[in-house]
């Protein structure tokens, strides 16, 4: 069962991604990461960590995809063009990455010691504890500075979101304004 | 049904994350869209994730997840500002392909 979901959800995840690239179109290539990003729920689901996969659903597939999805319709984002810079990127760029991919393949596959996930395995040692109980244990008790450092940190980006969108002197005439509220 | 018995190998958990992770540098060097670059690193973002996620089962080790937590928050945060960045470059240049915003060239 894990190895036909692992198999399923890698092969969204890939095509995904691979639709990402060849896509010229920025929505078409927002809606295939949001295939990726819900295929990686589904395997953060399978290993073990079903805070992350509904957080990742959340705020990624949620929050953050609608804020990319919503950018590419406000400026009405056209078909993006081939230019010079693209060919000289993609001529030296493409075997870099192959190398990329090649060293980090062969890091990744010399990890001594890895085993094999299957279904139903928890993080703790424990009998009976789940996981969303150890991992909230760590983050709320040992991990509070931290954690509430990043609600501060929302906050500033909130603010510097609205200061750096924000257009001095708006341009939308008084009789607009009124009809909006 | 022995098929349906049998477990993953962590190393394709961490197989995929290197080929996703060397999609989203293709993304970021090939496309021209500054959306899209974007895009691309919010991928390279989840290979590493994914990763982390994989090592924290391997180890038993619940800090793999915190840390995947805290990526995420820095990232919502990062998406936030970075558009609305996005939104200032359109409003000054009128335009989104990254050739065109060149100012810093030398």
């Amino acid at each position: 069962m894990h190895l036909i979901l692992f198999f399923l959800f890698a092969g969204f995840c890939l095509a995904g991604a691979i639709n990402l690239l060849l896509q010229t179109h920025p929505i078409n290539s927002a809606l295939s990461l949001i295939v990726v990003m819900t295929s990686l729920a589904v395997l953060y689901l399978l290993l073990g960590a079903e805070f992350l996969a509904i957080a990742q659903i959340i705020v990624y597939s949620g929050a953050v995809m609608v804020l990319f999805t919503f950018v590419v319709m406000l400026l009405n984002a056209g078909r993006e063009e081939r230019t010079l810079g693209s060919r000289a990127a993609s001529r030296i760029g493409f075997p870099a990455v192959v190398a990329l991919f090649a060293i980090l393949a062969t890091i990744l596959l010399h990890v001594q010691g890895l085993g094999a996930a299957h279904l139903g395995e928890g993080l703790s040692n424990a009998p009976g504890q789940s996981n969303l109980e150890l991992l909230s244990q760590v983050l709320f008790h040992e991990l509070l500075l931290p954690f509430e450092v990043t609600s501060v940190l929302i906050l500033i980006a909130i603010l510097g979101a609205v200061a750096l969108a924000h257009v001095e002197g708006s341009k939308i005439p008084e009789s607009e304004r009124v009809a909006q509220k | 049904m022995s098929f349906l018995q049998h477990d993953v190998p962590l190393s394709w958990y961490l197989l995929l994350s290197a080929i996703l992770f060397s999609l989203g540098v293709v993304g970021f060097l090939v496309k021209r869209n500054l959306i899209t670059v974007f895009m691309s690193i919010e991928l390279m973002l989840n290979a590493v994730n994914l990763s982390f996620v994989t090592f924290a089962y391997q180890w038993h080790e619940v800090r793999g997840q915190i840390f995947v937590f805290f990526v995420m928050m820095v990232a919502a945060a990062e998406a936030a500002v970075g558009l609305a960045i996005i939104i200032a470059v359109f409003r000054a240049r009128s335009t989104l392909a990254v050739d065109r915003i060149d100012l810093m060239k030398l």
